[in-house]
C-alpha cells in the first residue's frame, strides 16, 4: 500500500500540484460543453474543416504531476488504444518541459483528476486537436516551474537553464522535482511565447512508443487486466435476436448453482454475480429470458432498406447544374455499388470492473468516452457525476467500438446489489451480436464526360445507415442542425473541385439495430464508390487514372496538397496503367479531415484470389509528430481496410446477426497482408492532421481497379468477391 | 480438485473445477494477465501460451491437461532485463499499437522458431494465423524475420 498522505478528498497530495490553489470546479464549470463548442465540434469532422479540443486548456497543474523521483507524469484526457496518442503527447511535452521523453509517463487522467475531455477519443483528433493546447501548457508548466526555481535559488528566472529536468541558477542546481515540493500555491502564468519548429528535439523524431516495453513483456494495462480487492464477476444475459425487448426472467435453475453469488434482475436485464467468470457464464445459460421480438429479420430485409431513393436525401455539396445536367440519358454513365454490415472485431471484448459504495463508484473501463461513461453511470445510479470516478485503461482496439458503454451501467449495477467490485465482460458471440455496426450502404454514381474527356458533371448518392444520428456522441438537438449525418458522409463528397457541376446527396435509414462509428466511418465505403466510379471514367475517356484525376483537381490549398500526394505515390510506386507479369496496379486517393492521401497497389490472382503483393502511400498528414507512428498508422489502416473491403461482411439470419466467432468472420490474417508497404510522408502544412483513418480511404477502391485490370471484372460490391 | 503444474519455473497447484479453461485460470486464478481472451473458441489466438514448448490456445485447453507440465507464458518468455528473441524483434521494430493480441502473436512466434529457426514468408504464413484488428501484419513480419536472425546468433553464442 502506498504510505503517501492522502486528502480529505482521497488524491495524494503531490500528485494535483495546485488542487486548491485555482478552482479546478471552476475551470471545468463554465459551460464548455455548450451549444457553440458542440456545434463547432462536430462541424470540425466534416471533411474540411478542423476538430477543436474539448476541455481544459489553460491549467497545466491539471495535465502534468512532477514526482519527489522527478519524473514528470502526463495525465492524458485522450486513451491510447493504439494510435499513439501518448507517445505523441509525450514528444510535444517534453519539448517545451525542456526533458528527455524518457523522463515523462503518460497515464490515462481518471475523471476524478479533473481533466476530461468532453468529447472522447476518435476522428483522428488525440494529436491534431492537442497540437497547440500541448505546446502551451507544457510551454507554461515550464515557466511556472522556473519561476518557482528562481525563489527557490534566490536568482531570476531569466538567469536559469534547464536540462532535462534539472534547473541551474546562481551556482546551484535544483530539480523539478525538488521545486514542486517546495510549493504550496501555483500561480499561473500568461502562456509564454513558443519554442520554434526547428528547435523542438523530439517532435518530427521516431521516437520509441513509451507503451511499448509494456506491451512486449505482457503488462496488465487494458480493461480487461483490471482487477479490484474481493473482485467478483459478473454476467448479464443477452438476446441474439434484434431488437428483442426485455419482459424478464425465470432465474430458478440458476439460482444455488456452484459459485453463484446473486441473481441481479432490474427492469430492463438480467445478469448474476460470482465467485468466478466459468460460474457467471455457466450460471448465465441456466437464466431463462422472456424476450419480446417484433420480427424475425433477414439480410434482404436490410438491403431492401438501403437503397438510394427510400428515406430522407439531404443535398450536402453541389456546384453548377448537376442536377439538371444528369436528366438527359444519352452519353449518361452510372453505377451502383454496395458494402455490406461491418463489425468492429476489436480483440478486446467491452466490459468493465465497477465498484459501487455507499456515496461513491470507480468504474475502470476501456473507452473512447469517458465523460459520456461517467454521466451514464451516475444517471443510473442516481449520483452526481462528482460521486463517479471512471479509471480510463488502455483499450485493447478502438475503431469506434468504445463510444457506446452500456456494459459500465451493468457492472455497476451489479456490484450495487453486491457491495463488492464486480467485473462483467461480454464473451465473443455477445461482442459479435451488440457491436455497433458500420452501416451498410448503396451508391448510385452518375456521370457525363465532355467531349475533352474530362467529366462535365458528376453525382453521388449514398445510402447508409445512421453513423452520427442516434450516436450518444453527439446530441439529439444536433441532428437537425447539422442535417445530414456527417458519419455516413464521410468522405462522400466530390474532391475534384475543377469538375464544373457536381452534387452530393445523402439518403438517411433507420437500421433496427446499432451502427455507429467504425474507423473512418463513411470514409472506406465511400471512397470505395466514388473512386471505382473515377476508374470507370478515366478507362471510358481514354485516359491515365492519375493524369485523370490530377487534370480534374481545383488549384486551391486543399487541391494543391492532393495533387501532391497523387503525383507521389505514383512516381514512388512507378506507376503502370499495364499488366506486367501478371500483376497489376490499382489507383485511388481520396482526403479525409483535411488529409489527403493516394494509395498505389500491386495485384495479382493466385488460385481464383486476390492478392496485394505492395502498397505505396502517399499521405500529407501536416506535421508528422511521429513520422514512424504515423507509418505504423498507415500500414495498419490499409490492412485493416483491406481485410473490410475484401474479406468482411456480417449477415442477418433468422432475426440475428452473425457470424459471431473470428473465422467465419473472415478477416485479413498474416497471409493476405501485403509484404511490401511503402509510406511517403508529405508535409504541406504547419501543423499535425489526422492520421488514423485518411489511409484507409482508399484501399478497397485501389484493389478493385487493379483488379479490373487483372480480370475485366469491375467489382462493385464490398467485401470484393471475383465471379 | 487439486491440479499441479510448472509455470513460469515455479510449480503451482490450483484447486480449481478440472474443467476451466487453462487460460481463465493463469489468469484470474493464477493473476498472470499477459496471456488474453479474445474469444473463447481457438479462432483468434490472443490466449496463445506455451505447454511443454508447444504452442496451445490456453481458452479451449481444460487446465485438467496441465497437470505435470510446464507452462510458459508471456511474463515467463522474457523480461526488459532478459528479453526473448521475439521480444526483442518486437521492440526493434515497434510492432505494438493497441497492444491486446501481442503476447498471443510472440508466444506462437517463439513456438514457431523453436521448431523452425529459418521461417520462410511461407512458413509464416502457413504458422501465425493469430487475429490482431490494428493489423499490425506487416511489421509483425519484419519482426519474425529478426527474431529468427537473434535466435539463431543466441543459438550459436551458447
Amino acid at each position: 500500500m502506498s504510505k503517501e498522505k492522502k486528502d480529505k478528498k482521497g488524491f495524494s497530495r503531490r500528485k494535483f500540484l495546485v488542487r486548491g490553489a485555482v478552482g479546478i470546479g471552476v475551470v471545468l464549470g463554465t459551460g464548455y460543453l455548450t451549444r457553440s463548442i458542440w456545434r463547432r465540434g462536430i462541424a470540425g469532422m466534416i471533411n474540411t474543416a478542423e476538430s477543436p479540443y474539448m476541455g481544459d486548456t489553460k491549467t497545466p497543474p491539471l495535465w502534468f504531476e512532477v514526482t519527489a523521483e522527478n519524473q514528470i507524469i502526463l495525465h492524458s484526457p485522450k486513451v491510447e488504444m493504439g494510435q499513439g496518442a501518448f507517445t505523441g503527447l509525450a514528444q510535444i511535452a517534453a519539448d517545451e518541459l525542456e526533458v528527455d521523453v524518457d523522463r515523462i509517463k503518460v497515464v490515462h487522467a481518471a475523471t476524478s483528476t479533473g481533466n476530461i475531455d468532453g468529447f472522447g477519443t476518435g476522428g483522428s483528433t488525440s494529436i491534431s486537436s492537442l497540437w497547440m493546447p500541448m505546446r502551451e501548457l507544457a510551454a507554461t508548466m515550464r515557466e511556472m516551474l522556473k519561476n518557482e526555481a528562481a525563489k527557490a535559488l534566490n536568482t531570476s528566472p531569466a538567469s536559469l537553464q534547464l536540462n532535462n529536468g534539472v534547473i541551474t541558477g546562481g551556482g546551484k542546481a535544483i530539480t523539478y522535482g525538488e521545486v514542486v515540493a517546495g510549493v504550496q500555491e501555483w500561480e499561473i502564468p500568461k502562456t509564454p511565447p513558443l519554442k520554434d519548429l526547428k528547435d523542438y528535439k523530439f517532435v518530427g523524431q521516431p521516437v520509441a512508443r513509451v507503451d511499448l516495453a509494456d506491451k512486449v513483456f505482457g503488462a496488465p494495462i487494458f480493461g480487461m487486466d483490471a482487477t479490484m480487492p474481493d473482485m467478483l464477476y459478473g454476467a448479464v444475459v443477452r438476446s441474439s435476436l434484434i431488437g428483442a425487448k426485455y419482459k424478464g426472467a425465470d432465474t430458478s435453475k440458476a439460482e444455488g448453482m456452484p459459485g453463484v453469488v446473486k441473481i441481479v434482475k432490474e427492469a430492463d436485464f438480467v445478469g448474476v454475480v460470482a465467485t468466478s467468470r466459468m460460474a457467471a457464464e455457466n450460471a448465465k445459460k441456466a437464466i431463462s429470458v422472456d424476450w419480446e421480438v417484433d420480427r424475425n429479420w433477414e439480410s434482404e430485409d436490410i438491403e431492401a432498406m438501403i437503397q438510394v431513393g427510400q428515406g430522407d436525401p439531404v443535398e450536402i455539396q453541389k456546384k453548377g447544374d448537376a442536377k439538371g445536367l444528369l436528366e438527359a440519358e444519352e452519353g449518361l454513365i452510372t453505377a451502383e455499388y454496395k458494402s455490406p454490415i461491418g463489425a468492429h472485431a476489436q480483440l478486446e471484448p467491452n466490459g468493465a470492473v465497477a465498484y459501487v459504495e455507499a456515496n461513491k463508484a470507480t468504474v475502470m473501463i476501456s473507452t473512447q468516452v469517458v465523460e459520456i461513461t461517467r454521466s451514464e453511470v451516475a444517471d443510473r445510479l442516481g449520483f452526481s457525476k462528482d460521486q463517479v470516478n471512471i479509471v480510463p485503461t488502455f483499450l485493447g482496439g478502438g475503431f469506434g467500438r468504445r463510444l457506446h458503454t452500456p456494459n459500465a451501467i451493468q457492472a455497476a449495477v451489479l456490484s450495487k446489489a453486491v457491495g463488492k467490485p464486480v467485473k462483467c465482460f461480454l464473451n465473443r458471440k455477445e461482442e459479435f451480436q451488440n457491436d455497433t455496426f458500420r452501416p451498410p450502404t448503396h451508391h448510385v454514381l452518375k456521370a457525363r464526360l465532355s467531349e475533352d474527356g474530362l467529366i462535365e458533371t458528376i453525382e453521388h448518392n449514398v445510402s447508409s445507415g445512421d453513423v452520427m444520428f442516434g450516436s450518444a456522441l453527439t446530441p439529439g438537438f444536433l441532428d437537425p442542425i447539422v442535417g445530414a449525418d456527417i458519419g455516413a458522409w464521410r468522405g462522400g463528397m466530390i474532391q475534384y473541385g475543377a469538375i464544373p457541376n457536381f452534387r452530393a446527396v445523402s439518403w438517411r435509414v433507420k437500421l433496427p439495430f446499432s451502427t455507429s462509428w467504425w474507423r473512418s466511418l463513411g470514409l472506406l465505403a465511400n471512397t470505395f464508390a466514388i473512386e471505382s466510379f473515377m476508374d470507370e471514367l478515366a478507362i471510358k475517356a481514354g485516359k491515365d487514372p492519375v493524369q485523370f484525376r490530377l487534370d480534374q483537381i481545383q488549384d486551391d490549398k486543399a487541391g494543391q496538397r492532393l495533387k501532391a500526394v497523387i503525383k507521389a505515390a505514383a512516381e514512388k510506386a512507378a506507376w503502370k496503367d499495364e499488366v506486367v507479369d501478371g500483376r497489376a496496379m490499382g489507383f485511388a486517393a481520396s482526403t479525409d479531415a483535411n488529409t489527403p492521401c493516394a494509395h498505389v497497389v500491386e495485384v495479382s490472382i493466385e488460385e481464383g484470389e486476390i492478392k496485394v503483393h505492395k502498397v505505396t502511400c502517399a499521405m500529407d498528414p501536416g506535421i508528422a509528430v511521429n513520422p514512424d507512428q504515423v507509418r505504423a498508422q498507415c500500414e495498419g489502416s490499409i490492412i485493416m481496410g483491406m481485410s473490410a473491403a475484401m474479406y468482411e461482411q456480417m449477415k442477418v439470419k433468422k432475426g440475428a446477426l452473425t457470424p459471431t466467432i473470428y473465422g467465419p468472420y473472415q478477416m485479413a490474417l498474416m497471409r493476405n497482408a501485403p509484404k511490401e508497404i511503402d509510406v511517403v510522408l508529405l508535409q504541406n502544412d504547419d501543423k499535425p492532421g489526422a492520421v488514423g483513418e485518411p489511409p484507409m480511404g482508399p484501399i478497397g477502391a485501389a484493389v478493385a481497379n487493379a483488379v479490373f485490370r487483372l480480370t475485366g471484372q469491375r467489382l462493385r460490391e464490398m467485401p470484393l468477391q471475383l465471379v | 480438485m487439486d491440479i499441479s503444474f510448472q509455470i513460469n519455473g515455479t510449480l503451482r497447484s490450483v484447486d480449481v473445477d478440472e474443467n476451466t479453461p487453462l487460460l481463465w485460470v493463469v489468469r484470474d486464478v493464477i493473476g498472470l494477465k499477459g496471456t488474453k481472451f479474445g474469444c473463447g473458441k481457438a479462432a483468434c489466438g490472443a490466449c496463445t501460451l506455451h505447454v511443454d514448448g508447444e504452442a496451445v490456445r490456453s481458452c479451449s485447453y481444460a487446465v485438467k491437461y496441465a497437470e505435470g507440465k510446464n507452462i510458459t507464458t508471456i511474463e515467463g518468455l522474457g523480461d526488459a532485463d532478459n528479453p526473448h528473441p521475439v521480444q526483442q524483434a518486437w521492440m526493434e521494430e515497434v510492432v505494438p499499437q493497441c497492444g491486446y493480441c501481442q503476447p498471443g502473436f510472440m508466444m506462437a512466434t517463439a513456438a514457431m522458431l523453436d521448431k523452425t529457426p529459418n521461417p520462410t514468408d511461407e512458413d509464416i504464413d502457413a504458422n501465425i494465423v493469430n487475429v490482431c484488428r490494428c493489423a499490425t501484419y506487416y511489421r509483425m513480419r519484419k519482426a519474425i524475420h529478426r527474431a529468427a536472425e537473434l535466435h539463431t546468433a543466441n543459438a550459436q553464442n551458447s
